[in-house]
């Protein structure tokens, strides 16, 4: 059991669908994504690269670039609002303050032609009414609280005199320099070393933990998640295709692609196998996906309905959900069986 | 391995890359030392796993062994043959049997060349020369690209289709057919896998194996997955900052490592199990690698080191023997029989740059 399901909810997720407009077609980077955050719950969402994470997350904040991008359909429910329907001046007080956002590459990240100094002081009197100075010492303690030795001095360096894994210090303390309650962690040790990342993972660790911060955390490394997470989302083909908690998911993966997923790590647990276990193919093309499961050409328990229609989200146990027809009835099957021939003729 | 032939030996070797200093006057003012001299042993038909973090290393030695960059000094002995002094027909002579896979695919292959030309080039270049067993035609080599491409599971048909048609996992497939066509002995891989999707990295790894067992190569396989390198690893070098710390078959280094860098670098890997991960006493190591522009007489890892004695700050560790196949660098373990000495003797070039700069001090 969760211990967040019974917290405030923070942000809510509904039926997310972001469209790019292609010279090929129409790409559904995200097509009806759901999910909850509680307060101070870390979310985990995973999937192969294309799946949709990185949009999925852009477009909570709004910032997918449109065009070509869209935001066609759903609902971001933070604290009651509908990010949605707010007004760009509205969103600003949100974005960057409220909800906060870490990338993969701190140096793209970081404007490379400013001191760490400028950079932060500006983010927090955008959202703060302090003074410069006020600002300069909130900085400090903030670069203090990531663990930067010599905050004081290290402040007026340039992006460049720091290292990989500093970076992305300064970029946690900057995310989180104005009080947000969530940040959103797109890949942020991807680009870093083991021990580097174990770092990082430790530092966000421990300030969610102290500041009450929830995380969406954005990764394609299931051990990572394994160490983090709550709550688990497996993404694929721009949909989730199972949530659950991390123990249960795990344990006990309903989804073919996560039963896959899973066992197509190699483990460092000494048994080492002859072969991997891995699943055939590639990921689709999300360019005029027909309206069928995305996985089935790569499953290996595909059966004829699989092939005609989406199947339903399904509750399987305490908090798990999954996507597939595997899960739901005889009766279910058939019907939409049925309802996909008679779309088609 | 039952089948103990030594195919190809390093020995101390180091790579030093200068640096520069000045537009037109170029002045060397120090160097890089990339590798720093280390000593190992590839036997046949066996995989050797490299691990570390970026910038210590791994890519450097392999590159070294293809002679790609020609070493500062030490020697490379493929079958005897040192090919750092070898001359050039030597070399292309050799280099037939010494092979590439790199990291990322998308740069690896040439975007403007369909895929039989990619695969075909090496057989083309050996070919033309005679070095191959004999005289190809052009349908024959064209026979052999075909072949190679259903032995990596591309289908043959797109022999004419360029590099941007295929997906990140074919690209590498495709790079795998060109190491292959010439019937190399030993394949360098440097990160095939790291670019790649969990899915995507089982296939490759999945083929790799295969060709291993159909054709028996021997790999020299580069990786900062620990995972990855345990699974398709006999043997494990791990290496830091130009060094190697350990070096032992991998089961025993899994299940006990020696050298405190290594054990950091295990319990730093993240386990796809909650259950483990939560319980898990993580060493987390303090700061960065250091830059490797430093003339060092001590431990290489003795500044993040957490069980570091007064004994490794004064000189550089030797290679400890610990018996089962099982060597590191550590002081930890001065109590075993040392198998190599440590070289921290400074390369020609970098004594006359010391020479020089204690020149100018005396005459300030």
């Amino acid at each position: 059991m969760n211990k967040f399901n019974n917290a405030n909810v923070l942000l809510e997720v509904k039926d997310l669908r972001t469209y790019f407009k292609t010279d090929n077609g129409i790409l559904k980077a995200v097509d009806g994504v759901s999910f909850t955050v509680h307060e101070g719950e870390t979310v985990g969402l995973v999937g192969e690269s294309g799946c949709g994470k990185s949009v999925t997350n852009l477009s909570i904040m709004r910032l997918v670039p449109s065009p070509p991008g869209k935001i066609v359909g759903g609902e971001v429910i933070y604290k009651g609002t509908d990010i949605m329907t707010l007004s760009e001046k509205e969103l600003r007080n949100i974005r960057g303050n409220k909800i906060s956002m870490i990338f993969q590459d701190p140096m793209t990240s970081l404007n490379p032609y400013l001191r760490i100094s400028t950079q932060m002081i500006e983010t927090i009197r955008l959202h703060q009414d302090v003074t410069k100075q006020e600002a300069r010492a909130k900085a400090i303690r903030m670069l203090q609280l990531v663990g930067i030795p010599s905050a004081e001095s290290r402040i007026d360096c340039y992006p460049h005199q720091f290292s990989g894994g500093m970076r992305q210090r300064v970029m946690i303390a900057m995310a989180l320099s104005c009080n947000a309650d969530l940040l959103i962690a797109d890949e942020p040790t991807t680009a870093l070393d083991v021990t580097i990342q174990a770092q990082i993972l430790e530092l966000i660790k421990k300030i969610s933990q102290e500041m009450g911060t929830a995380v969406i955390l954005i990764t394609h490394d299931l051990g990572v998640v394994a160490g983090m997470c709550d709550k688990v989302c497996v993404m694929y083909a721009g949909r989730v295709v199972e949530s659950a908690n991390t123990d249960d998911l795990y344990e006990n993966p309903m989804h073919p692609y996560t039963k896959g997923l899973i066992a197509s790590v190699p483990k460092m647990d000494g048994s080492r196998e002859e072969r991997l276990f891995s699943i055939e193919g590639q990921p689709p093309n999300v360019i005029d996906l027909p309206p069928c499961c995305p996985f089935h050409p790569r499953c290996n328990r595909t059966c004829e309905v699989c092939t005609h229609a989406y199947p339903p989200v399904k509750k399987t146990g305490d908090d798990h959900y999954v996507a597939c027809w595997l899960h739901c009835s005889e009766e279910e099957r058939e019907e939409a069986l049925k309802a996909a021939r008679k779309g088609e003729n | 391995m039952e089948n103990k032939e030594i195919i190809l030996s390093v020995r101390n070797l180091k790579q030093h890359f200068p640096i520069d200093e000045g537009g037109i006057l170029k002045k060397t003012v120090g160097f890089i030392r990339a590798v720093d001299g280390i000593s190992f042993d590839v036997y046949k038909g066996e995989t050797v796993g490299i691990v570390g973090e970026s910038g210590c290393g791994k890519s450097t030695t392999v590159r070294s062994i293809a002679q790609l960059y020609k070493p500062t000094t030490g020697e490379i002995l493929f079958h005897g043959v040192d090919l750092c002094k070898a001359d050039k027909d030597t070399l292309l002579k050799e280099r037939r049997n010494i092979q590439m896979i790199f990291q990322d695919p998308y740069a690896s292959l040439d975007p403007r060349m369909t895929v039989r030309n990619i695969i075909m080039e090496p057989l083309r270049t050996y070919n033309r020369r005679g070095l191959l067993e004999k005289k190809y035609t052009e349908d024959e080599l064209e026979e052999r690209v075909k072949d190679l491409m259903e032995k990596v599971g591309i289908n043959k048909a797109f022999v004419n289709r360029y590099p941007h048609e295929f997906s990140g996992g074919q690209r590498q497939r495709i790079g795998i057919a060109r190491a292959l066509a010439l019937n190399p002995e030993i394949i360098l891989a440097d990160e095939p896998v790291s670019a790649l999707d969990v899915s995507i990295q089982a296939q490759i790894l999945n083929l790799i194996s295969d060709i291993q067992k159909d054709m028996g190569v021997t790999f020299i396989f580069i990786a900062h997955d620990l995972g990855v390198i345990q699974h398709i690893s006999h043997r494990v070098i791990v290496m830091y900052l130009g060094k190697i710390m350990e070096i032992s078959s991998s089961d025993e280094l899994y299940s006990n490592p020696l050298h405190p860098y290594t054990e950091a670098l295990l319990s730093a890997a993240p386990i796809p199990d909650p259950k483990i991960e939560r319980n898990r006493k993580r060493i987390v190591l303090e700061g960065d690698v250091p830059s490797p522009d430093k003339e060092r007489h001590c431990c290489y890892f003795y500044d993040r080191c957490s069980k570091r004695m007064d004994k490794c700050a004064s000189c550089v560790p030797p290679m400890f023997d610990c018996g089962n196949d099982h060597k590191v660098a550590c002081f930890l373990y001065d109590d075993r029989p040392v198998a190599e000495e440590a070289d921290d003797t400074l390369t020609e070039e970098e004594q006359k740059l010391k020479a020089k700069e204690a020149r100018k001090h005396k005459k300030d």
